[in-house]
């Protein structure tokens, strides 16, 4: 049989962007370990919406890691206690009978809320348009194997790639710096032959749209690397200084 | 002009300017051991401080670093403002610092501001009453004969000031501060240039360790040292 535990919940809970928020607690008992962090959540929400009130907003999409939706800030870390993972791939099983949980939202200035526990971070969006791809001419694409790559430059990029833009660095940092998200996808081409040559071009204008943005100066607290659920490096952010700095005494 | 206008730039002012001072307090360290070694009156130590003393290349000297320091901590207040303006008017409710995350990265301004309060102190009792009276009497002013004639000599004010128990302790306090400024200021300071990777990022980490942990003893030494041998 499975065990079970009674929890508190503390969430966060605010009606628009422009409406103060604040925190409501929930008693939600019996809820299986086995059963995963949002599945928690689906259950106070059915809770909720029984007793006739609203349920709890918040984002996810895929629930297995990889989309990047999910995105609570619990107990004073994005995505939970547990390193490496997103929310939705947190259990229940990590918390103990009895336990308080604070849920909040991301925040910071660059991710206003929307509602409740969900928050805007179409600034990603934005970083990725200005520069976050490589043009490709019309045309048959060259063959892939045609291009050798290092294996040192090809596991480096897949290691940049794996951002899944959660946003998890941001609301880790103390300076809602954005830079660990932004310095993986310049890395990930820039590392590649076919991302290099607009590799210059790409860290400038990305950069510019981050600060645009209102994203804060990193100041290398590692604090996004260390909550990061894909383990992302800020070895990536040493390599977007160096491309940014370059283009800049290049002109 | 982006090293004002964009992130990456301020931050790499903030670094250059940092690991300027790293040298200057590294130079600053050497020459202070000849206080050890001879700190008679007119020794070796007196003789650097004669060999600096109000000459141009000291003056310019002392110039480049006020505006080093200006710099430095100027951007101190503009990045800080900036990054608590990105970080939003919510904080969070509960906040954990994450494994890694050294307390000294998070602090840094409020250390910043202590060795200020610091290098304030130090100012006043050794450069007001060294460069600045030579200074003055240079362009005319009319300075003490007393204060004059001890203006070259950095022995009797470390005397002065390092016989006393309190100011020991407030030097030691700023030494404290400066370490845990400088364990993670040294390293961030290369990574913001961008010379680390995933090798040398751990390897630069363990050098800002060792070095600022040498530069900060060695003060530290001095000052007790000074304590003990000069009453
Ligand atoms: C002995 C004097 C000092 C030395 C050697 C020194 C050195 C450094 C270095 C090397 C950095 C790292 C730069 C980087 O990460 O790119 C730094 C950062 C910083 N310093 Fe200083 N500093 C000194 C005095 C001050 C003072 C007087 C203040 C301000 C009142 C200050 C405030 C800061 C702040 C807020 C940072 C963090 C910014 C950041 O990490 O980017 N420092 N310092
Ligand atoms: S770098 Fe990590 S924490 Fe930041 S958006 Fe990408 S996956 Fe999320
Ligand atoms: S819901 Fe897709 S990563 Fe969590």
């Amino acid at each position: 049989m499975d065990k079970t535990i009674n929890i508190t919940l503390k969430v966060w809970r605010q009606r628009g962007p422009k409406e103060a928020g604040k925190f409501e607690t929930y008693k939600l008992n019996n809820i299986s370990t086995d059963s995963s962090f949002l599945e928690m959540l689906d259950i106070l929400n059915e809770q909720l919406v029984n007793e006739d009130k609203e349920p709890v907003v918040f984002d996810n999409d895929c629930r297995e890691g990889i989309c990047g939706m999910c995105s609570l800030y619990i107990n004073g870390h994005p995505h939970g206690p547990d390193s490496e993972i997103t929310t939705c791939q947190l259990h229940m099983r990590r918390f103990k009978d009895g336990d308080t949980i604070t849920i909040e939202p991301w925040r910071s200035a660059g991710f206003p809320v929307i509602r409740d526990l969900m928050v805007d971070r179409t600034a990603y969006d934005k970083i990725i348009q200005a520069g976050g791809f490589v043009s490709v001419n019309a045309g048959g694409a060259q063959d892939a194997n045609a291009i050798p790559i290092p294996k040192r430059d090809a596991d480096l990029a897949m290691d940049a790639a794996s951002c899944i833009g959660c946003g998890a660095c941001v609301a880790a940092c103390k300076n809602g710096s954005a830079m660990l998200f932004v310095s993986a996808k310049v890395s990930q081409l820039a590392l590649l032959p076919q991302g290099k040559v607009e590799a210059a071009r790409r860290a400038k204008s990305m950069l510019a749209k981050m600060d645009e943005l209102g994203f804060g100066n990193c100041t290398n607290t590692g604090a996004c690397e260390a909550e990061c659920p894909k383990g992302v490096s800020i070895t990536n952010i040493a390599r977007l200084n160096r491309e940014f700095i370059w283009a800049k005494l290049k002109d | 002009m982006w090293l004002k206008d964009s992130s990456i730039g301020r931050k790499l002012l903030m670094s250059i300017s940092g690991l300027f001072l790293v040298l200057f307090l590294t130079f600053h360290l050497v020459m202070n051991f000849a206080m050890v070694f001879s700190p008679e009156k007119g020794g070796a130590y007196d003789a650097i401080c004669g060999f600096l003393g109000a000459n141009w290349y000291a003056v310019a000297g002392t110039l480049v670093l006020a505006v080093g320091f200006l710099v430095h901590i100027l951007y101190a207040f503009i990045l800080t403002l900036q990054n608590r303006k990105a970080r939003g008017n919510n904080r969070y409710a509960v906040t954990a610092r994450p494994k890694g995350v050294e307390w000294a990265s998070q602090n840094m301004l409020v250390l910043g501001i202590i060795v200020v309060l610091g290098l304030g102190l130090h100012g006043y009792q050794f450069w007001a009453k060294m460069q600045l009276p030579e200074l003055a009497h240079q362009f005319g002013m009319c300075i003490d004969e007393n204060v004059l004639s001890n203006a070259a000599y950095g022995s009797y004010h470390i005397a002065q000031v390092f016989t006393n128990p309190i100011f020991v302790v407030l030097y030691l306090v700023w030494f404290a501060a400066i370490w845990f400024h400088l364990t993670h200021g040294f390293w961030s300071a290369i990574q913001t240039i961008g010379w680390t990777n995933l090798v040398w990022l751990k390897r630069w980490k363990t050098i800002s360790n060792i070095y600022t942990t040498l530069v900060c003893l060695g003060f530290a030494f001095m000052a007790i040292w000074f304590y003990f041998t000069l009453q």
